[in-house]
């Protein structure tokens, strides 16, 4: 990132130069969808998908159709990243450029599909047949390096396969036959376990073990909404995507509110790097989910749900229609279900499109309204005024599955396991530095060391508990407790070993949030960037002892003053590693010499009048040759 | 606001002060009403609120929140004016200047700017300590009256609300997403646009800064005589306490 405005998510007016999309496509795209404004991402997915770009004609085809202005659709287009307003190739290679995959090896990785491709990341190739670009953390830390190839992932690369795979697409392979000769005659679950593994290492009592299916819809049809929802807040469950609000009570406030049209949302946007607990839900509990969002329905009174799949989990999507279909045709979705009367409802799959934001409860309601992923004002909360203007309950995966467990083995039986505070079992993902990455189901309460332990990441130096968003802790934390009270988490532990370098990491998580920002507010939009640009200098060993105050101030404002739980997470990074790692800091800065701050970096401020005049300065150019 | 004020009114206080509010009131409108004044850049009179700039964050109840967006709550302490908050909104003040290029000087917006007026109102008096991102953004004078230099847009939004709400238009619309979030036309450029001079979201109101800007008027109030070379911004607010 150069000065903070050219790379990234790009925005620029240069037209598409393909030919834009044949007339009458757009239209029956747009038809299909009803020419509803509200299925925005839809369209323009669809678009991207069989025409590679979404140029500016077609932008004005689909304003017309939807009967929106071209810049709003422009809005959302320039939005997500996996939309392009410029032409891809027909095949997309995103690689996944989180830490977890650099560290495993993702430069060699890059370096084979750059060389067997003939293009550089960022390029599309000249005969338009394929693009290679980086994006961020897809969900398969615990088996990185990895890439999407189309709506295709590829695990654990090496220099040797992804050459294999470069090759095989240059022959004209489509982007399924890398998984298997016979992708066509294989189930969706098949598919989805050739391409990922799962890795569940340690199976707990309440998702991973063995699982009695739709025990808990049943009773939900016998008892009433209100005992549905006193189950649920006796058993103290509570949010698992991060926040921890308590579940019960915001079914509780959804039911209150008297509407004709109410929405139940599952969130399932795991975009936290280094979390992908969801993922192993949605591949091997998907029956689990959906009977829990059917019982969250029947608790609130809402008809209508939503599955929000972010968009780099494309591959699970047949999996996801199949169980949607089977459940109607078994009587679990749709009118009267399990026969009881009034109770109607069905869900439809909204694919995301590449934006972390959209994790949040607003920017995903947003999303799902065919807008641009910006977080909504609060109040009004959504369980008031949420999808449409209508109450919306937004839970995340994980939490729909214990709700419905809970509803088959009691809140007592729940609110037994784990502690005081933090009751239940969590969904761990780890990845980095041990032995055993993957997925552990444990009660809450155990420590950070008790976890390396059993993940075989005795060695660990730095453990990211939670994410990014979360804290950096180091060995003297170890002994702190999985849980709200004390870190808590949305299930993301990311191991580091001694040999990794804390800048680069923090360094790497700051560009993160940069990306990912949604750009509505200053503090968000502006301040990471500068947050990031410090951390640079901090890794050139530019930084003075003063900028250790200038991060923690930044960081301050920046909590302080944005508008929804990214910014006000985003300087964690940098705060939990100045806090833990406070040698790491001081080791890189250095008092100001010769009356010049160390910060300032004088050969290139003077760079760019140097080369206009085309003289040098004889005070500050040492090398006199250049 | 609906219903008859009487009867809904509530009150509480701003620095210490008692306020009047009505349900549905923000706390910013409040604010207005009772001749306080609350830093913004990002609301304004006749518009949705947006809540983007966060100049306008205050505590209330203990919380930093916008005041322009959050209702006013009966018995709630709101603090406004404190070393604290001003010290947040210089740095966001700070930060929009540092993310477009401000050139005051040239400028000809100057002394008319609510920008350069914030700073000014937050004793913005020292140079600044983040760094410059120098953005290179071209210059739309495709328009036979009307130019746009977004070079020192603050992406207020004020544009995009007056021309979808009051003008019924839709001149205006953000693209992109994160630093690269931006404010562009309905078209290839303004020309391609339905946007005519006399449209409220061109008005000199709307625009905080020196971005829209109308051809053949500038620099028609001399320096001197602009409205923040008369008093501070917000004074027009504060002399309804007096
Ligand atoms: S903090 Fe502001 S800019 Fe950042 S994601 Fe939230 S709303 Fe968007
Ligand atoms: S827009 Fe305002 S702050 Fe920016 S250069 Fe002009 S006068 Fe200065
Ligand atoms: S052009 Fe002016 S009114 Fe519009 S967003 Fe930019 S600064 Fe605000
Ligand atoms: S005035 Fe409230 S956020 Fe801008």
């Amino acid at each position: 990132m150069d000065n903070g405005q050219q790379a990234g998510n790009g925005v620029s007016k240069t037209a598409c130069s393909v030919t834009p999309v044949p007339d009458g496509a757009v239209a029956d795209i747009c038809e299909r969808f009803g020419n509803d404004k509200h299925r925005m991402l839809d369209i323009l997915r669809e678009v991207q998908d069989r025409f590679q770009c979404i140029a500016p004609a077609t932008m004005d085809q689909i304003a017309e159709e939807t009967g929106l202005t071209r810049i709003e659709v422009e809005g959302v287009a320039s939005f997500y990243s996996f939309l392009s307003l410029q032409p891809k190739g027909r095949i997309t290679i995103r690689l996944c450029d989180d830490i977890v995959d650099r560290y495993a090896g993702l430069e060699a990785v890059t370096a084979a599909f750059e060389d067997a491709l003939g293009i550089k990341i960022g390029e599309t190739s000249a005969d338009g047949a394929v693009s290679l670009e980086y994006t961020p953390c897809i969900g398969m830390c615990d088996q990185a390096p990895a890439a999407m190839v189309n709506d295709i992932v590829l695990t654990n690369l090496t220099a040797q396969s992804a050459r294999e795979v470069a090759e095989a697409i240059i022959a004209g392979k489509r982007p399924e036959d890398l998984v298997s000769d016979r992708f066509a005659t294989l189930s969706p679950h098949d598919r989805a376990v050739r391409m990922v593994d799962n890795n569940i290492r340690h199976a707990g009592a309440v998702l991973l073990g063995p699982v009695p299916e739709d025990a808990g819809l049943s009773k939900a049809v016998s008892i009433t909404s209100s005992q549905i929802i006193s189950m649920i807040e006796e058993s103290g469950l509570r949010g698992c995507g991060g926040a921890g609000f308590t579940t019960g009570r915001k079914w509780r406030f959804a039911a209150a509110e008297r509407t004709e049209r109410s929405f139940v949302i599952c969130n399932a946007d795991e975009g936290e790097p280094g979390t992908f607990k969801d993922r192993v839900l949605l591949t091997e509990r998907p029956h689990l989910l959906i009977e829990g969002m059917t019982i969250a329905a029947r608790a609130v009174g809402a008809k209508e749900g939503i599955l929000y799949l972010r968009g780099e989990y494309v591959y699970l999507r047949e999996l996801l229609e199949q169980v949607l279909e089977e459940r109607r045709r078994r009587g679990l979705l749709g009118k009267a279900i399990l026969g009881t009367k009034r109770f109607d409802f069905d869900i439809r799959i909204q694919m995301g499109a590449g934006a972390y934001i959209c994790g949040e409860e607003g920017a995903l309601i947003s999303s799902c309204e065919g807008l641009p992923g910006e977080p909504k004002t609060r109040p009004p909360f959504p369980v008031n005024r949420g999808y449409l203007g209508y109450p919306t309950v937004v839970n995340n995966v994980e939490t729909f599955c214990h709700a419905a467990r809970i509803l088959d083995q009691g809140a007592k039986w729940f609110h037994d396991i784990g502690t005081e505070g933090s009751h239940g079992t969590k969904l761990f993902s780890v990845c980095g530095d041990c032995l055993n990455p993957g997925i552990y189901e444990l009660p809450y309460g155990h420590s950070v060391w008790e976890l390396l332990e059993m993940v075989g990441g005795q060695d660990a130096a730095a453990v990211q508990v939670g994410g990014p968003s979360g804290a950096m802790i180091a060995r003297d934390s170890f002994h702190r407790k999985l849980t709200f009270d004390d870190l808590a988490t949305g299930g993301a532990i990311i191991v580091f070993n001694g040999q990794r370098n804390i800048l680069e990491i923090v360094d790497y998580y700051m560009s993160f949030f940069v990306h990912e920002s949604c750009g509505y507010c200053t503090p968000c939009r502006v301040g990471n960037v500068f947050l990031q640009k410090a951390i640079e200098k901090f890794r050139k060993g530019l930084a003075n002892p003063e900028d250790i105050d200038y991060l923690k101030d930044l960081s301050g404002t920046i909590i302080e003053t944005s508008r929804c739980g990214l910014g006000m997470t985003s300087p964690n990074p940098v705060l939990s590693t100045l806090a833990n790692f406070p040698l790491v800091y001081s080791a890189m800065t250095q008092p100001s010499k010769d009356g010049i701050r160390a910060t300032f970096d004088i050969q290139s401020a003077i760079d760019g009048a140097r080369k206009i005049a085309k003289r040098r300065s004889y005070i500050f150019d040492r090398d006199f040759t250049q | 606001m609906s219903g008859t004020k009487k009867e809904t009114g509530f009150s509480f206080t701003i620095d210490g002060i008692e306020v009047t509010a009505y349900a549905g009131q923000t706390i910013m409108e409040a604010a207005d009403d009772a001749g306080i004044y609350i830093p913004r850049l990002c609301d304004h009179e006749g518009l949705r609120h947006q809540g983007s700039c966060r100049v306008c964050t205050v505590k209330a109840g203990g919380r930093s929140v916008s005041a322009c967006t959050q209702p006013a709550a009966p018995g709630q302490a709101v603090e406004n004016e404190t070393p604290h908050l001003n010290k947040m909104r210089r740095d966001l003040v700070e930060m929009l200047f540092h993310e477009g290029n401000h050139l005051c000087p040239i400028c000809e917006a100057s002394g008319n700017c609510e920008l350069q007026a914030m700073a000014y109102r937050l004793d913005m008096t020292e140079a600044t300590k983040f760094p410059y991102l120098e953005p290179c953004r071209a210059l739309d004078a495709s328009h036979p009256d009307i130019a746009l230099d977004t070079n020192r847009c603050i992406s207020c939004g004020r544009c995009i609300r007056a021309s979808q709400d009051v003008d019924g238009k839709g001149v205006f619309g953000y693209v992109g997403r994160g630093i690269h979030r931006r404010v562009a036309v309905n078209g290839e450029n303004l020309a391609d646009t339905d946007a005519a001079v006399t449209d409220n979201a061109i008005s000199a109101e709307v625009c905080p800064v020196g971005c829209i800007i109308r051809k053949r008027v500038g620099f028609v109030t001399p320096i001197g005589e602009r409205e923040f070379d008369k008093g501070l911004i917000g004074h027009d607010i504060e002399e309804k306490r007096k």
